[in-house]
């Protein structure tokens, strides 16, 4: 479906603009950026639970013997050894080790997986995945985003919430582990994954089924959320945003996700560039900072010390928790350390902020 | 929803006139609901020169940064200094505890280059 403006629609459209949503574009779609207020949506996910169309996430099969092969050469962390029904957070990268994308694969079964790549990036993911498929025959791979919708439930009470309208208790799902069932009537595959920093599940349901489910939920009390506060949540929790914080100009190291990295493994198409950069260093590094002046910083944003321009911001805002403003930049390995100062060039205004600790932000039963 | 008694810019800040040659300057509800949530003022201080329709300071919401624009020429006599400490009350209550300045007027007839809320009614309808 599109619009006027070539924009996709979500089956959750109609949905979203019933309850009042504002839309803009977001990765060729239109998306719901807030209902009522950013603020209160994040709340509502710290202390409740709230619910975040994410359809515009790509969903790509990839299915058949050469599936398992094809994923271990082409993602960051080995999907042979992957147990049916697990799931796991991994960077797709170039030859040169810079990331095209960062994605959640799941195994369904020995020979069934699915990719989660971000919805702009989902063709260039698809075209990866081409490129390196040496062995057709023995691997199919299907874009299945426009026939399924994805419902983020996040919060304390989501799993409450959830185990109200499944027909099996997930309250034993272990995180990063799925579970087939029925959500409000409707076969689903639920996972326990997120992109906010507190407890939750994702649902990837029937398109046609998306909107009764989302009604039901809200009426189970969850709060309907945008990607405003999603930004906020992920942004306070140190999740990285591909696009922002992460690009092909970037390796993982540098990016400080080398914990999703699996560089010596036969195979693997950035083997090389990725164990050099492990066993080398890298010359910058992403940092978390608050501000200690008052402004807030954004994407784009020089970063200076002494004066000179060291880094630039690439992902900044408003933290409601913290009640401070936050923000996530490069800066060579030298000013990575926590407590260094940095000043950020607010459009030509010059504010303090000091280094910090990643995650901003971690929940207390974690 | 905005004050008959007020007069107001293209950039949708009011006026509210106390007395002969002060004003007090915020912006509206229409602004304000625009902007989302907003989290961030910045505003001259006391004692500063204003220039009508040029700008006088920053706000920001969660997502967005926008300029603030002067709707008079003057000289600041005061500034609400409770909404840069809690600029939540922009959105609470954009015509009273959110209002921004107080300003002498330089030139009172630049008033008239004001929209009355009719005008600035009918403006905010003609943009749907």
């Amino acid at each position: 479906m599109t619009d006027s403006n070539n924009l996709r629609q979500t089956s959750l459209y109609d949905t979203h603009v019933s309850l009042g949503a504002r839309i803009v574009p977001f990765g060729g779609w239109a998306m719901p950026i807030q209902y009522e207020s950013i603020l209160q949506e994040a709340r509502a996910v710290r202390t409740n639970v709230g619910l975040f169309d994410v359809s515009h996430m790509g969903r790509l099969k990839i299915e058949g013997s050469g599936a398992a092969p094809l994923l271990s050469r082409v993602l960051s962390v080995g999907a042979i050894s992957m147990r049916p029904g697990r799931a796991r957070y991994c960077l797709i990268c170039n030859e040169e080790g810079g990331i095209i994308d960062d994605c959640i694969v799941y195994r369904n079964d020995e020979e069934d997986f699915l990719l989660i790549p971000n919805a702009a990036n989902t063709p260039a993911v698809s075209d990866w995945l081409d490129r390196w498929n040496t062995n057709p025959d023995t691997v199919s791979i299907t874009n299945v985003t426009a026939e399924t919708a994805m419902i983020a439930v996040q919060g304390p009470q989501s799993i409450p919430v959830l185990n109200r309208i499944t027909a099996d208790d997930i309250s034993s799902v272990l995180p990063f582990r799925t579970i087939q069932t029925k959500i409000d009537g409707t076969e689903a595959m639920l996972a326990h994954t997120g992109y906010t920093g507190e407890d939750g599940f994702e649902a990837i349901v029937p398109a046609e089924a998306a909107a009764q489910i989302w009604t039901t939920l809200v009426e189970e009390g969850a709060a309907s959320c945008g990607l405003g506060a999603r930004d906020v949540l992920r942004l306070e929790a140190g999740l990285l945003l591909h696009g922002n914080d992460m690009s092909v100009d970037t390796n993982p190291y540098e990016a400080g996700l080398g914990r999703f990295v699996r560089p010596d493994r036969r195979g693997y198409i950035a083997r090389d560039a990725l164990l050099h950069a492990r066993d080398n260093g890298v010359e910058r590094k992403l940092v978390g900072f608050f501000m200690t002046g008052r402004g807030i910083a954004r994407h784009g944003h020089g970063i200076h010390v002494n004066g000179r321009e060291i880094g630039e911001v690439t992902s900044g805002g408003p933290s409601p928790l913290l009640d401070r403003n936050i923000g996530l930049g490069y800066v060579p390995a030298d000013y990575s350390a926590v407590g260094t100062s940095l000043q950020i060039d607010i459009r030509g205004r010059l504010v303090d902020a000091e280094v910090t600790s990643l995650p901003f932000y971690i929940r207390s039963d974690e | 929803m905005t004050p008959e008694e007020l007069k107001y810019s293209e950039e949708h800040e009011w006026v509210r006139v106390e007395s002969d040659g002060v004003v007090v300057v915020g912006i509206t509800d229409f602004a304000a609901e625009s902007l989302g949530d907003v989290v961030f003022v910045e505003l001259p201080e006391v004692g500063a020169g204003l220039t009508q329709f040029e700008k006088m300071g920053e706000i920001e919401s969660v997502k967005a940064v926008s300029d603030l624009y002067s709707p008079v020429s003057g000289t600041i006599t005061e500034r609400n200094d409770s909404v840069i400490d809690s600029p939540e009350l922009v959105n609470d209550s954009p015509y009273d505890s959110g209002w921004m300045l107080r300003v002498e007027l330089s030139d009172s007839a630049e008033l008239d280059k004001l929209m009355d809320h009719t005008a600035y009614q009918a403006m905010l309808e003609a943009q749907g």
